[in-house]
């Protein structure tokens, strides 16, 4: 076990306990974190499986692998695991646990034990989501969105699957009132606002959105059951209810909850830029203060999924504007990271290459969404592949590159250990190659018309669809060798020590690994999180 | 713990009570009258007064902290907003 090998000095044993039941009780925010990243990730490799199948069947017209019904049931599932059990916990679970009390000088989170008890609600909420794969009717089709009426309807165990995504709702309201409270309240001194490092300014941001806005979506999911068990007919025409009010409560959580998901991941891209372009980061304020302004406006654009329900054209027109609205805190954004690397002295190690991939590929997410926000375009290709690539240029470009670079910027920390940096470099480029053959096939089929979440397709579509399916497992090589290189190297690698990165935030003055209570004494911060004088190797 | 309870006298408490009936009253007298689309904004305007009435009684709001009330607030105006904007779709259809 790696357990062994390391210090006696970190929390990996410092306090004498490592069996499973010291991990899975444990109330330390890092031991909780890499629950999270364990669970997360294993949950990601799940629909990445499942996002293969998916291609393979779509290699070719007509059946290849698998029929309508399993195909539905698999798109269904494989977007249910990838958003709600990998991309929305895993950023504030997995590196927010970790990384972000020591990053404002706390020993813990402000609430330890409602953090176990986060992790546990998730996989809770987990368990059952996967149960309802395997009994009564089967895995649901109706897609991630759960759209009624077909939500109400279908025989397939779509309650359970609901109930689970209700139960992890819960996880992730206790995960944001934690990360207000600690970021409130348990800040060193010294640490004032103003050097409150950007990826903890992005938590902060994301878990207002998660305190506000989960409700909804759990009321939502609650409204689903009992249209299914009970015949409400909040959402059925025939009962006086309207369908179209579902895809509003739902989009009204689900909007914020692509925040959710990007913002934090921005919050990593504003730390890791300054750090490998060895310069302080271009516009501070501004970048904090555009974590807070896309919460805001991105929690009132939710109408922009719906131009084509039947929604009124002045709701049309009004979610239309905002959207353009929230474009501008992104490019703010944008423009400071690339700012920032401006005449910076820039190493092109591992988290620094997927951090200037995600600029790349967010930047194409973000462009193709402003397709995607304006009504009259969005309507030619609205449900076509344009959005299945937009989506996951954004969220796999974006927060999945993201996370990427978080795994190797900030694992070695605390493992102690470190990967090969080559075998990294490759994998990335063999990711990011697969990955734009991928997605960006996408775009251009949906432009042609290729609607998405069909089973089949006109002759005219093959080619494209072969080439896209070419990117997948060139995607998928890639990933392999960048979890293998992780996975060696985080157990056997080289050790890390102090601060090879040259980080000025506190994470890099601790002991690597740190140790369960994080600092030998009580830190005072006396410069901002990106001033670079006197830290690490110039 | 050094909380205060704050002992409302029952007068004041049947008089909430009596204005809660009230205004269920109103509300189902409402849905008799040709209003539109603003039958809906005002069956919500009295739901708001009623459960404005009992967080700030019933549940002791009036008498909490700052933080605690602001804190509601927002939650309470977020919620606002968000079902006001859905007007912008249930109003103009």
């Amino acid at each position: 076990m790696t357990t062994l090998k390391q210090p006696k000095t970190s929390f990996w044993n410092d306090t004498g306990k490592t069996g499973i039941a010291s991990w899975i009780f444990s109330t330390d925010h890092k031991r909780i974190g890499l629950l999270y990243l364990y669970s997360t990730f294993g949950f990601f490799l799940v629909g990445v499986l499942l996002g293969l199948l998916l291609r393979i069947e779509l290699m070719a017209p007509g059946r290849t692998i698998m029929g309508p019904q399993t195909y539905n049931a698999v798109f269904t599932v494989h977007g249910v695991v990838m958003i709600f059990l990998f991309i929305l916990p895993s950023f504030p679970g997995a590196f927010g646990n970790l990384v972000m009390p020591i990053q404002i000088g706390a020993r813990d989170v402000a609430f330890p034990r409602l953090n176990l008890l986060s992790w546990w609600l998730y996989i809770i909420g987990a368990v059952l989501i996967l149960t309802a794969l395997f009994i009564g009717g089967g895995a649901p089709d109706t897609g991630w969105t759960f759209y009624v009426p077909f939500s109400a309807r279908t025989t397939t165990n779509v309650s359970l699957a609901v109930f689970g995504v209700f139960i992890i709702g819960f996880s992730a309201i206790l995960t944001g009132l934690n990360f207000i409270t600690t970021i409130h309240r348990l800040r060193a001194e010294g640490m004032t606002w103003d050097r409150i490092p950007l990826f903890t300014w992005s938590l902060y941001a994301t878990a207002w959105v998660q305190v506000l806005a989960t409700p909804i979506l759990a009321i939502t999911l609650v409204l689903v059951m009992s249209e299914r068990i009970l015949g409400t007919g909040l959402f059925d025409p025939a009962k006086g209810g309207d369908p179209v009010m579902y895809q509003h409560l739902f989009w009204i959580y689900s909007h914020p909850a692509v925040y959710i998901m990007i913002l934090p991941a921005m919050g990593l891209i504003s730390d890791i830029i300054p750090v490998f372009s060895r310069k302080p980061i271009f516009g501070y304020k501004m970048i904090a203060f555009s974590s807070l302004a896309i919460a805001a406006a991105g929690s009132l654009v939710w109408g922009h999924h719906m131009f084509t329900s039947g929604m009124s054209d002045t709701a049309v027109l009004v979610f239309s504007f905002l959207t353009f609205i929230v474009a501008i805190p992104s490019a703010i954004k944008v423009f400071n990271w690339v700012s920032t690397l401006y005449k910076g002295s820039i190493s092109l190690e591992a988290p620094m290459l997927f951090a200037l991939s995600f600029i790349l590929l967010f930047s194409i997410g973000g462009l193709s969404g402003l397709i995607l926000g304006a009504a009259a375009t969005d309507v030619h290709v609205h449900d076509t592949h344009f959005v299945v690539g937009h989506f996951h240029y954004v969220m796999f470009g974006g927060s999945g590159f993201a996370f990427f670079a978080a795994m190797h910027y900030w694992l070695p920390k605390f493992y102690g250990r470190r990967y090969a940096e080559k075998p990294a470099v490759v994998g990335w480029a063999l990711m990011f190659t697969g990955f734009n053959i991928l997605y960006f096939t996408m775009q251009v089929l949906g432009m042609k018309g290729m609607p998405r979440r069909y089973y089949d397709y006109l002759p005219e579509f093959a080619n494209l669809n072969l080439v896209a399916t070419i990117g997948s497992w060139i995607l998928a090589a890639g990933l392999v060798i960048m979890l293998v290189n992780l996975f060696r190297g985080l157990l056997w690698g080289a050790p890390f020590e102090g601060n090879p990165w040259g980080g000025a935030t506190l994470e890099w003055t601790v002991p690597t690994p740190p140790p369960t209570e994080n600092f030998l004494e009580e830190p005072v911060v006396t410069h901002g999180p990106y001033d670079f004088k006197g830290t690490g190797k110039p | 713990m050094n909380e205060q309870h704050h002992i409302i006298s029952y007068r004041k408490l049947t008089g909430i009570w009596l204005a809660l009936l009230a205004l269920t009253a109103l509300t189902v007298g409402i849905t008799r009258i040709e209003l539109g689309g603003y039958k809906v904004l005002g069956a919500l305007t009295i739901a708001c007064l009623k459960s404005g009435l009992v967080i700030a009684v019933f549940m002791h709001m009036k008498y909490e902290g700052r933080l605690l009330r602001g804190l509601l607030f927002l939650a309470l105006m977020t919620l606002a907003i968000f079902i006001g904007f859905t007007f912008f779709d249930v109003l103009y259809r």
